[in-house]
């Protein structure tokens, strides 16, 4: 592994991280035939360690903004379980009532920001949100995800621009997967020296390739240091890749845009295995033990609570 | 609320410019941006002096990025602040769409309530002096569309600092739809801070034989063409809508009622346009009435003064409608007026 040699709580914190994310979305798919979760997902499987590696450095009172493959983020950044799976079966106890589904979570209570499925969306919206915690001026800072498609979208440009006129304490970060919905990079970019363009707007970049999480983490600790010292936003690319679908619970291996060898090395460099072997299997046991447990009971929740009233239809279209 | 007797005379452009001074003063949260809000020429005045006493980070000029702009001030709005994203022209507001349709409508609904943004995004429509096919357009009617936009358009300067006070302080995203040639219109303006509430329409001048809604400039208009039908014998009622989402239907489909015949009059294009909408939902109400719409012509503006000034409804076409509309069995009339109103005529632009 690379990466500093994290210590045994950063350790068991990080693998926690991992192995909730990993399971919560392994039991999405599962029940997803069901056609209980009425809503379409984007799994992260295969890309947690971006969210953890990124979320673990960032404060509780941190803003974080992820993408509509965004479980992940939401569940990093500690984003509440129960309300996430009542949101994804379209309950009214989700965190947005069932209004949101799957591309939309949000929870401020843990300053998850909330997401878009309109790629690019969120990151001018981040920046907006660094820029009031810039004047607020209590050190807080934003953490902006986006996927690789997301960066050819004008509004990236814009925003990294404005961010570094204004020094905004913004850490941007690509999760750059290889693939918009099923076309590779190599079809929508002329080069791939992504941290190259970013730097031409005075942006200091970091490019992870190995997918190690202590590698992204200790990547985020400099840099989000160095944001809350005031040094402006900073940008890093994060190479990941996505195990199932696009949008769904399968593989795809099958369908003739990428094949399973494509994969082998992201397989052989699973995170959540990996830093599972390197805790005592009782600390493991324990953990694993709890995670199917939280699990279990945010699937209770979701089963038993109750579907939102039709009135709701009308609640919040406009702000009081 | 002010008392009237604390009113000046202020134009439309100083009465926005004391409106957003207020209540930039009343709460550190507001700020406006916007390309060239702090320079010299400050949004023809209306942002005039607030760089001096707010200084760069609430007066922040921006590149044109008007899609991240938009974006920065949703985020910004979310976190607690008040954005007042100034364009100078309507047509930039197509590059902000994305963020304003997707993002800025939407946000309080999709989080349930955990977000909201309150902003107000600032644009003119032009007309005249060759403003042309990109400086004209009145696109109002696509954000009226949209759930969780409002959209006003004040017409006066009274509306136009009641509006914006009522805009700013509004939890939701508000298009604020100003138009060049009411700039150097003026009003008495009462000087303490006042809200105009949104969904309430003013009666701008009574009558009985016809009512004449006017959008935005299209308001001005119609008063100059109920001056030329009292001088045949017509009693027009004057509507203005002053805020278009919230509408206010009632007082339209009321007048309406009582004169048994609607004529809509929009600074934009009629198809599926706010005309098309206030007469769909007068007529829904019931009643037997007339109805109809006049707007820009179907085509695109031209900048040549001699095809442009086909290209509006204007108080002496509005005026001929509205004849034939309460006199169907007479020959068709013309007022010999000239098509433009003396302010409209003495605006040299270049903006």
């Amino acid at each position: 592994m690379s990466g500093n040699a994290p210590d045994l709580e950063a350790l068991a914190r990080v693998y926690r991280s991992l192995r909730l994310i990993r399971r919560v979305e392994e039991e999405v798919a599962r029940i997803y035939p069901s056609d209980k979760i009425k809503s379409p997902v984007h799994l992260s499987i295969g890309q947690e360690a971006v969210a953890v590696g990124i979320c673990d450095v960032l404060k509780p009172d941190d803003v974080m903004s992820a993408t509509y493959r965004g479980h992940a983020g939401y569940l990093a950044k500690g984003g509440n379980l129960k309300q996430m799976m009542a949101e994804l079966y379209g309950k009214g106890t989700g965190c947005a009532g069932g209004k949101a589904g799957s591309m939309h979570l949000v929870d401020m209570s843990a300053n998850v920001l909330g997401m878009s499925a309109v790629v690019g969306t969120t990151i001018p919206i981040a920046a907006g949100y660094a820029l009031a915690l810039a004047r607020e001026g209590k050190g807080r800072i934003a953490a902006g995800f986006m996927g690789d498609g997301a960066t050819e979208e004008g509004v990236f440009s814009e925003t990294l621009n404005f961010a570094a006129l204004h020094k905004l304490p913004i850490l941007f970060v690509c999760e750059n997967n290889g693939f918009a919905i099923h076309s590779p990079t190599s079809h929508r970019w002329a080069s791939d020296a992504l941290c190259e363009r970013v730097a031409t707007y005075g942006i200091p970049t970091q490019e992870i390739t190995d997918g190690n999480v202590f590698s992204i983490r200790d990547a985020a600790e400099k840099a989000v240091g160095e944001i809350r010292a005031g040094g402006g936003p900073q940008f890093m690319e994060c190479h990941t890749y996505r195990w199932r679908e696009h949008v769904g619970p399968n593989e795809d291996y099958d369908d003739g845009y990428r094949n399973r060898d494509d994969f082998q090395f992201w397989r052989d460099n699973d995170q959540v295995a990996q830093t599972g072997d390197m805790l005592d299997a009782s600390d493991r046991g324990a953990i694993d033990a709890e995670i199917e447990a939280e699990i279990s009971e945010a699937v209770d929740f979701a089963e038993q609570s109750p579907w939102p009233k039709p009135e709701e239809l009308f609640n919040h279209v406009f702000a009081d | 609320m002010s008392s009237p007797t604390d009113a000046r005379t202020l134009s439309y452009v100083e009465a926005l410019q004391e409106a957003v001074e207020q209540e930039m003063g009343r709460d550190e949260n507001v700020f406006v941006i916007g390309l060239n809000v702090d320079d010299h020429k400050a949004i023809q005045g209306t942002t005039k002096g607030l760089i001096y006493k707010f200084g760069p980070e609430r007066v922040m000029d921006t590149p044109l990025s008007e899609d991240a702009v938009t974006g920065i001030s949703i985020g910004a709005a979310m976190a607690g602040m008040r954005p007042i994203h100034v364009h100078i022209r309507m047509d930039f507001l197509m590059l902000c769409m994305n963020q304003l349709v997707n993002m800025g409508a939407k946000a309080h609904y999709m989080y349930n309530g955990q977000l909201s943004v309150p902003m107000v995004s600032r644009s003119i429509i032009g007309k005249s002096w060759g403003q042309g096919a990109q400086h004209s357009q009145g696109l109002h009617s696509m954000f009226m569309h949209v759930p969780g936009l409002k959209v006003v358009a004040p017409t006066n300067a009274y509306d136009a600092k009641g509006c914006m006070i009522a805009a700013i302080r509004d939890n939701n995203p508000v298009i604020f739809v100003e138009h060049r040639l009411l700039y150097s219109t003026d009003a008495p303006v009462p000087k303490d801070p006042y809200t105009v509430e949104f969904g309430k329409a003013r009666i701008s001048g009574e009558g009985s034989d016809i009512s004449l809604v006017g959008i935005s400039y299209m308001l001005v208009e119609c008063l100059a063409a109920r001056d030329l039908l009292a001088d045949v014998g017509i009693s027009a009622e004057v509507i203005d809508p002053v805020s278009l989402m919230p509408l206010d239907i009632d007082t339209i489909a009321a007048s309406a009622n009582r004169t048994g015949k609607l004529l809509v009059v929009d600074n934009a294009w009629t198809a599926a346009g706010a005309s098309a909408e206030i007469v769909a939902a007068v007529c829904e109400r019931g009643g037997a009435m007339n109805v109809g719409r006049m707007g820009y012509a179907p085509t695109t503006c031209p900048t040549t003064p001699e095809l442009e000034k086909e290209f509006y409804p204007n108080a002496a076409t509005i005026a001929a409608r509205a004849y034939a509309m309460v006199r169907p069995d007479d020959k068709p009339w013309m007022p010999d007026v000239e098509p433009t109103l003396p302010h409209e005529a003495a605006f040299r632009g270049p903006f």
